[in-house]
């Protein structure tokens, strides 16, 4: 990855443009000054211009958004940290992130919330808060939202740690309404879930590991449906990983509740057949799927029920998954695979056009959480992921900018790769 | 004769010429064991660990009993994953000990694939001596020759297996043996016993007990791990005895004779009752002798060459 600060005029030739705000995809050069564009056109006169770059073959889009990665600062230095978390979400293309409140502390005051702005001031990335919906995270008593929601938290969640008792997140679903921010439960009863180490199915009965059943998850959601349609509240539904979940997801939509639902690369990548492996690299919460889990995953990005696509980007370190599948830490890192992913599976695959994908990493995820996400237009910010659709490559070790490498995606092969990025007056290229 | 795996993880994916060799081998292992001097020096100078990180009295003392009758150096290592798990990690212990030069890891763990992730860090024989509710292959091999000694033919064999399914690695790797050797195969107990979509193994599924001992030559009765029971999968012992326990009462409504097994320890007057157990046609007390044998033949035809 190289970093700079780009000259006063840039000139972009041949881009093919990717607008998600408009429905179009079409073919002009673009000149940036200072930081800003200032014309969009074709045969834009060279002279006077720094530095032109050719991007014949590439499409241009407006810089994508994950709404859902685990920087792990503070507390967890060791695993990740703004900084390197912020290099990774570079290296797939994302200009603007929102981060998990489950670090120790937990993001669950005005002063943490300040901080996780302080740190990200001078990275590449905005990196915005959610905050805890409960202090401690605890699942007993409300955070200040609407303190916590001026200080700049843009969603609530106790990430990790469903919220049990329907009371309180009947209270938060309530309370919400005051600052209109989405709250976010992660969707598992803890009670069904049990021991379960990954999906209870075939595969679990015939490998002897104690499952967590797709139930676990659909009747957490179906409470939380029916608790924002009843507080009339803003609900977004973490990495939906079921068939069930799809359909519940589905007619609240129709019922005209207001939910959104984001699923993450690896549910709509992998199944369970990886953990014939044992490999703990494959623990992730909720677990890996089946096919038709995966195969309803990709029919509900399809249809809308599924408006984003976010990474639930969770790194930890080696030794916590060299080890039995009990002791090992849940989740893997996602951001540097996440759109090589997205257009091996989704994309030549046949399931969404580009611009289908386009919207869930970029216009969508910005609707969820009231981000503002620069157009390109004259007069706009420079903020552009640049991609080459066709380009084949084996991810490895050296594509991965996190401190952790938990990914069970290592010698895969993908179709589609983001190039350089233009973020806050730099040109990151990759 | 070489096996064509390497080391045994668990049945699943054995091959029938495999399985048909180490049965045969242990059979050999059988007459050694039936001598006045019950040793041979095939293992000499091979060091052996016995690597339990869970509790076991029977199959850690047959194990180490093979391992000695086959003349090789052993040492043992026991230790709770509780305890494990807040000092130092499984991998620093098993890179330590195998610092010290082992040829062969016999492996005891209570989470399914501890074994596998042995064999990441270790350049040895590897043997699963029971791995969480995975597989416990060396159980249902001495199951396995047990039946054979009984019945002759494991072919068509009519086998119901009687207890927790769902937590019982005896169960599954009896079940990808057996199958592998073209016994029949009926799984009993009541529903919260029996693991999700279990007959994608090629096994049938009944709650009635009845049921299973007229499909059955043989039936393999599993221990009711009480244990477990806080769990509240059933209402109370005495009610699974009612339903599933092996009584004379039972066996008498029978117009035939059934082969019985047990991986021990037995819980009596639960599971089994105490006249079945002791009756002549319980071959319980053979399992433990063949134990022994098995795991001679496991060792020698895994470990010798190496």
């Amino acid at each position: 990855m190289q970093i700079r600060e780009y000259k006063n005029r840039v000139l972009l030739t041949n881009a093919k443009v990717i607008d998600p705000f408009k429905d179009s995809i079409y073919d002009a050069d673009i000149l940036i000054e200072k930081g800003k564009i200032k014309k969009i056109g074709k045969n834009i006169p060279v002279d006077g211009i720094n530095e032109v770059i050719d991007l014949k073959g590439l499409i241009v889009s407006p810089g994508f958004i994950d709404i859902h990665v685990h920087f792990r600062e503070p507390g967890y230095e060791y695993k990740e940290t703004i900084e390197t978390g912020c290099r990774s979400a570079l290296a797939s293309g994302f200009t603007q992130v929102c981060c998990m409140p489950n670090t120790d502390p937990a993001i669950d005051t005005q002063e943490s919330v300040r901080f996780i702005y302080r740190k990200a001031e001078r990275q590449l990335v905005n990196v915005y808060p959610i905050a805890a919906i409960t202090k401690g995270r605890k699942g007993k008593e409300l955070t200040e939202m609407v303190e916590l929601s001026e200080s700049g938290a843009v969603a609530f969640s106790d990430d990790g740690t469903p919220l049990e008792n329907s009371q309180i997140m009947r209270y938060a679903l309530e309370y919400s309404r005051i600052v209109d921010k989405p709250v976010i439960n992660h969707a598992e009863d803890l009670a069904l879930k049990a021991n379960g180490l990954m999906n209870e199915g075939v595969v679990s009965t015939q490998l002897g590991i104690s499952g967590n059943p797709s139930l676990a998850e659909e009747v957490m959601i179906y409470r939380d449906l029916s608790l924002a349609h009843f507080t009339k509240a803003r609900i977004h539904i973490p990495h939906v990983s079921t068939a069930g979940s799809v359909d519940l997801v589905r007619k609240a939509k129709v019922d005209g509740i207001e939910v959104t639902a984001e699923v993450t690369p690896h549910h709509f990548s992998l199944t369970d057949e990886y953990m014939r492996s044992f490999n703990a690299n494959g623990k992730v919460s909720p677990p890996l799927r089946t096919e038709k889990d995966r195969l309803a995953l990709i029919e509900g990005l399809k249809d809308g029920t599924i408006d984003v696509i976010a990474t639930d980007h969770a790194p930890h370190t080696y030794e916590t998954k060299e080890t039995s599948l009990d002791l090992a830490s849940s989740g893997m890192i996602g951001l540097e695979s996440a759109f090589g992913l997205a257009m091996t599976n989704l994309v030549h695959q046949g399931h969404l056009t580009l611009m289908e994908l386009v919207k869930k990493i970029t216009v969508n995820p910005a609707k969820v959480m009231n981000l503002e996400l620069p157009k390109i237009k004259e007069g706009e910010e420079a903020n552009f992921t640049i991609f080459d659709p066709e380009e084949w490559w084996v991810f490895s070790k050296k594509d991965i900018y996190s401190k952790s490498h938990n990914t069970p995606f290592l010698g895969s092969e993908f179709t589609g790769r983001v190039k350089s990025v233009f973020t806050k007056s730099s040109y990151v290229t990759l | 004769m070489n096996l064509s795996i390497k080391h045994l993880f668990g049945l699943q994916g054995v091959p029938k010429d495999d399985i048909t060799a180490i049965l045969d081998t242990a059979f050999s292992f059988r007459e050694v064991l039936e001598r006045p001097v019950k040793k041979v020096p095939t293992l000499q100078g091979k060091t052996i660990v016995n690597l339990f990180f869970e509790p076991s009295t029977r199959t850690r003392i047959s194990f180490e009993l093979a391992e000695k009758r086959l003349s090789a150096d052993t040492v043992n290592f026991s230790a709770s994953t509780s305890s494990l798990s807040k000092g130092e990690s499984l991998k620093d212990t098993i890179q330590n000990l195998f610092a010290m030069k082992m040829d062969v890891v016999v492996m005891r763990h209570s989470v399914p694939g501890a074994v596998k992730l042995l064999a990441q860090f270790v350049d040895a024989v590897i043997i699963n001596a029971g791995d969480g509710t995975h597989e416990h292959p060396t159980q249902a091999l001495l199951d396995m020759m047990s039946l054979k000694e009984k019945v002759g033919d494991l072919e068509d064999l009519n086998v119901a297996i009687i207890g927790d399914i769902r937590h019982s690695r005896v169960a599954l790797s009896n079940i990808y043996g057996l199958k592998t050797m073209g016994a029949n195969i009926m799984l009993c107990g009541p529903p919260t016993f029996i693991p999700y979509g279990v007959e994608s193994l090629g096994v049938s599924v009944t709650y009635d007990l009845d049921e299973a001992l007229v499909f059955a030559d043989t039936v393999n009765v599993l221990r009711i791990q009480k244990e477990r029971q806080d769990i509240g999968q059933i209402p109370s012992l005495r009610e699974y005895r009612r339903l599933y326990g092996l009584t004379r009462e039972r066996l008498n409504k029978l117009k035939k004779q059934i082969t019985i097994l047990h991986p021990g320890p037995i819980n009596r007057q639960v599971e089994i009752d105490s006249e079945v157990a002791d009756s002549e046609h319980s071959i319980i007390l053979h399992q433990v002798l063949n134990g022994v044998a098995i795991r001679m033949a496991i060792l020698y035809l895994l470990a010798s060459g190496k």
